[in-house]
């Protein structure tokens, strides 16, 4: 029955909030890291540093939702608690979209913390519906990217690792700190295929910084990436226990 | 054992041919039983037998492939997700949250299943003071002996009151004092009316707990049947233990051609036991083997069949195999 999906979702999301996610390794990769790394770029550059704002809060979307995600899973798979989960009467779906709603929660409590004190400290007032618009099928495409290779590698440390490829690469050729139109054709292509091209995007726009795609393209990239990464990851964790 | 069985109504479990193969491995091979309402249906078999497997297909936890389950009638193919409101597990780790206390692992499973809020509290208290937890309610998990980590897992399986309860090696890895209290408290969950499926590997809790036994071996079911039928399988035959002073494992074959029309199985480096045959013959044939190798006797007993003898017949297994825990420890 849905409610009773709805209900395993909504505690099992509590549950991870609460045992994995308000931990030190989650805070300083999910928020220390991006703040660090954009203070990085202002202390060379102090010059503008308004435009970062949006790279800092895709940064910390992409971080904060894949920090603790990309190990919960396979965590729980080697500890033979997910199973616990799984006897419970709900689908393996419900169990897995209940993780990744975790990493969504995490991340957005963490994207409201930057966004607040970077809106409050520079005095900016960005468009707070397009911010949220944009923001929300974000944390839902890298929640469940985390998933993804949570599910998709065999043990823990791997997920980390080879999460951060595809997580080093959109930090450099998504916008974040330089601009794609700044960046030589191919590469344009190659980032263009990289979601996180569509959040730092979405999130210049609603800073009334310059953009390069439109709203709807945005937003349909970022959910059919969210499909695109969970429910492979769903049919990956139900082979697990055929 | 007082058997609260209900032969009366529909079977609680139902299996048939039910198969698991991994590639070319036959894990589970066309298994074929019924559990009772009331009744604690134990799986007994070594290690690698096919027990957690068929507890896996029937929890949801592995697909079978081939052959049909059904718990409380719902299949475990098509139903699952309804069958397990019914039903609780106990793996055979302890698997719960190390970073949550005792109390509120119980709350989550309690959630999880639905559990009317009103309700959830009670049912947890009520669940630490029978398995002598709540003075440590509000410790982690990760704090708990093996013993209170068993205790506990059971506890979570119990949280909604299920109808069917599987255990999976419930004492394995437990202290002899720990493994009898938890022998306790299923027997008083038993004694409650709750139909419980348990596999096992100690021969002797199988006998102590369960009401009827399926010996498993390599994925097959070789024998069903009460402890006192099973036992009942080696009662027309003498059975005895010799221990000598010193190991025999190289005088096996001699030992057995002293005393034809038996069965000598090895127990230990130095003990042996001698099914059927004349005793006569048996204690003529031993004397003058102890004699001729100069292997003294430290005792020769007579030995009333138990389940560890009727598991030798049928299986043709040393208990010795049995005695192997997960892991090979």
């Amino acid at each position: 029955m849905w409610r009773d999906e709805l209900r395993g979702i909504y505690y099992i999301a509590l549950k991870d909030m609460r045992t994995y996610y308000f931990k030190p390794p989650a805070i300083s990769w999910g928020v220390v890291f991006p703040v660090v790394w954009i203070l990085a770029f202002y202390l060379r550059n102090p010059r503008n540093f308004e435009d970062l704002i949006p790279g800092l809060i895709a940064m910390t979307i992409l971080f904060s939702t894949t920090a603790a995600e990309a190990v919960v899973i396979n965590f729980e798979l080697k500890l033979g608690s997910i199973e616990r989960l799984l006897l419970a009467p709900i689908s393996i779906a419900s169990v897995l979209i209940g993780k990744v709603l975790g990493g969504f929660i995490f991340g957005l409590l963490m994207t409201i913390v930057v966004t607040s004190v970077s809106i409050l400290y520079l005095g900016l007032h960005p468009n707070i519906l397009a911010l949220t618009a944009i923001a929300i099928p974000s944390l839902l495409v890298f929640s469940s990217m985390g998933a993804f290779f949570s599910v998709a590698v065999k043990e823990v440390f791997e997920a980390q690792t080879l999460l951060n490829l595809p997580r080093f690469i959109m930090i450099f050729l998504c916008g974040v700190v330089y601009p794609i139109t700044a960046m030589p054709g191919w590469l344009q292509y190659l980032a263009r295929l990289l979601p996180l091209t569509y959040t730092v995007d979405g999130l210049r726009r609603s800073f009334a910084l310059s953009s390069t795609s439109s709203v709807s393209l945005d937003l349909l990239v970022l959910v059919g990436y969210s499909l695109l990464l969970i429910i492979p990851a769903i049919k990956m964790l139900n082979r697990k226990f055929e | 054992m007082a058997s609260n069985l209900n032969l009366s109504s529909d079977p609680v479990i139902q299996t048939t041919d039910l198969t698991k193969r991994y590639g070319d491995f036959l894990a589970v091979d066309h298994l074929s039983f019924q559990v009772q309402e009331g009744e604690i249906f134990g799986f007994l078999g070594p290690n690698g037998s096919g027990k957690t497997t068929t507890i896996r297909m029937l929890v949801g936890l592995s697909k079978p492939s081939e052959g049909k389950a059904s718990i409380l009638g719902y299949g475990i193919r098509s139903d699952i997700t309804e069958a397990k409101r019914y039903i609780g597990v106990v793996p055979d780790i302890s698997n719960l949250y190390d970073e949550l206390s005792a109390r509120e692992n119980l709350l989550f499973m309690a959630k999880l299943y639905g559990v009317p809020r009103d309700q959830r509290e009670q049912k947890a208290d009520e669940l630490l003071k029978i398995f002598g937890l709540h003075e440590r309610r509000n410790d982690r998990f990760v704090t708990f002996s093996r013993g209170m980590k068993r205790a506990l897992t059971i506890a979570a399986a119990l949280i909604h009151s299920p109808k069917v309860l599987f255990l999976d090696e419930p004492t394995t890895g437990l202290d002899v004092v720990a493994a009898q209290s938890l022998r306790n408290l299923i027997s008083n969950l038993h004694n409650q009316g709750l139909t419980i499926f348990l596999t096992t590997h100690y021969l002797e809790e199988a006998d102590l707990l369960c009401d009827r036994i399926a010996i498993l071996v390599k994925g097959k079911i070789i024998k069903i049947g009460t402890p006192d039928e099973l036992k009942r399988l080696t009662e027309e035959r003498s059975v005895i233990e010799i221990t000598f002073t010193e190991d025999i494992s190289a005088h096996m074959e001699e030992l057995s051609s002293r005393i034809p029309g038996t069965k000598v199985t090895a127990l230990d480096g130095d003990k042996v036991r001698i099914y059927g045959g004349d005793p006569t013959k048996i204690f003529e044939g031993v004397f003058q083997f102890a004699k001729d190798t100069g292997i003294g006797l430290r005792s020769v007993n007579s030995i009333r069949p138990r389940l560890e003898d009727a598991f030798m017949k049928i299986t043709g297994l040393s208990p010795i195999v049995m005695a192997v825990e997960k892991g090979g420890r």
